[in-house]
């Protein structure tokens, strides 16, 4: 994406396309471990989708689909606030694939 | 109706707020700038501002108040001197890079250690980087018509860049002058309405204000803010022009006095200036062909202009009322020096440290100034580059 020039810019850092946070794929900073979802274990309290920084739980209805790996950045928040005896999220190792990393 | 009142420097700058009636004023007390925030608030008790006053926990919050009225799409202003200034220090450089037109009265006074509640300029000399136009007052008229022009230039749309306008503390700030008020009516229709450009109260756009730039625009919007206060020049010409054909009172970048045909020259800001016109009138009687250029606006540096003032004179002083300890030279003298350095004809030049801590700068002073500046001219040597003024050896 072309990026403006100085004259460009709107004036005082005003950002007109406000919203573009979710051109920034945070997910590309994950580093060796990602939350991996088990629905069985699931039991809906949104702890997850609460504490996450970066709204990467996704979630269709009232339910907890899974994650976005789009953003997810791997910091295991999720996991750590998940409050079933069987975790419904767990950290597991991810082999880093640069190739697939960003756009 | 315009009026002559006696009124000391923080009254003058109050008296200009009331007139000005900004949409908010956030200020904290200190000491030598107290009156006018207390001087605010009582006008405010009194109901004769509209404004809204708030008096948050520190200096700190008084300028975070001023940036989030000012996003907000309101005129705004405060009021502080030393650990004051010191405290915003963080938030000053975020009401410029925000590009928000805040105008801050700063009346100037010495930073500890140790402490000290007299006037000197370390103050707003530490925050020359921080992308606020500086502009400094000889007296309290100067104060009261600087304050004034300050909406202005800061409001003005190429240019949307906070201003402050330095006054002497004690000096100026608790000395009564009788000063011109102007009428509240022609103030306000020479201040003007005032359109904020992206307020965030418009809720019928959706924009973004402070959002984290990384290394793929920060460096563009700093080039962008830096371009706001270099197209200030024109506009702080204009308005002082402007100024003076309403008001009678004319103002540029800095003032001459007995500049042209002198040999010497001596430079220095604020309320120093005035000793220094007399003890400039008693030197040209004794036959010494010496001036005095005072600078107004310290920010942005009209370098080219006061090269040009200063480039036949065969010596000249640059005296500043702050150190930069480390430096060579104190931040005035770096400034001329360095503006001089393109012309193959210059003065000679040197640096007084002078009136840290609100130490007296007297006739006398100017005149051991002077003597130095002849004996330079005359021998074409400098023994001392950075020298200190009325200072025990």
């Amino acid at each position: 994406m072309r990026k403006e020039t100085w004259r460009e810019l709107t004036i005082g850092t005003i950002n007109l396309n406000a919203g573009n946070s979710v051109d920034n794929l945070t997910g590309t900073w994950r580093s060796g471990r990602k939350p991996e979802f088990r629905p069985e274990n699931c039991i809906h309290c949104f702890f997850c989708w609460l504490y996450c920084p970066h709204l990467a739980i996704r979630v269709e209805g009232e339910k907890v689909v899974g994650i976005n790996y789009d953003y997810c950045t791997g910091c295991g928040l999720c996991a750590e606030e998940c409050p079933t005896k069987e975790k419904a999220i767990v950290m597991v190792p991810e082999e880093i694939k640069l190739a697939e990393r960003g756009k | 109706m315009k009026t002559l009142k006696p009124l000391n420097g923080n009254q003058t700058i109050a008296e200009a707020a009331r007139q000005i009636d900004p949409d908010v004023v956030a200020a904290y007390p200190i000491t030598p700038s107290t009156a006018i925030v207390e001087t605010i608030a009582q006008f405010k008790a009194d109901g004769l501002i509209k404004g809204e006053f708030v008096c948050p926990e520190s200096e700190h919050s008084a300028m975070s108040v001023c940036i989030g009225a000012a996003a907000a799409g309101g005129r705004v202003m405060t009021a502080t001197s030393a650990q004051g200034l010191a405290l915003m220090w963080e938030m000053l450089y975020i009401a410029a890079g925000l590009r928000l037109p805040i105008v801050a009265a700063i009346v100037n006074r010495a930073l500890s250690a140790p402490i000290n509640i007299h006037g000197d300029h370390s103050d707003t000399m530490g925050a020359r980087d921080s992308g606020w136009i500086q502009i400094y007052s000889e007296n309290c008229q100067e104060a009261y018509d600087n304050f004034i022009q300050a909406f202005r230039i800061a409001e003005h749309p190429d240019v949307r860049t906070p201003v402050l306008v330095g006054l002497d503390g004690f000096v100026i700030s608790h000395s009564t002058e009788i000063i011109q008020v102007e009428d509240d009516e022609e103030v306000q229709r020479f201040v003007g309405e005032y359109l904020p450009v992206y307020p965030l109260l418009d809720t019928s756009r959706r924009f973004t204000v402070g959002s984290i730039d990384f290394t793929d625009y920060y460096f563009e919007h700093k080039r962008s803010q830096i371009e706001g206060i270099e197209n200030s020049p024109r506009v702080i010409e204009q308005v002082g022009q402007e100024f003076g054909q309403k008001f009678g009172r004319y103002y540029s970048f800095f003032e001459p006095y007995r500049l042209d045909d002198a040999e010497l020259a001596i430079v220095v800001m604020s309320s120093a200036a005035g000793t220094c016109k007399d003890a400039i009138d008693e030197l040209r009687e004794e036959g010494l062909k010496i001036g005095l250029l005072k600078p107004r606006v310290f920010r942005p540096f009209p370098h080219e202009k006061i090269a040009e003032a200063l480039k036949d004179k065969l010596a000249v002083a640059v005296l500043d009322r702050a150190s930069s300890p480390g430096a060579f030279g104190a931040p005035l003298f770096t400034e001329i020096r360095s503006a001089l350095y393109d012309y193959e004809r210059r003065p000679k030049i040197i640096n007084y440290i002078y009136g840290l801590g609100g130490r007296d700068i007297k006739i006398e002073h100017f005149k051991e100034v002077a003597q130095n500046l002849v004996r330079i001219a005359t021998t074409g040597k400098i023994e001392s580059y950075v020298g200190y003024l009325n200072l025990r050896e």
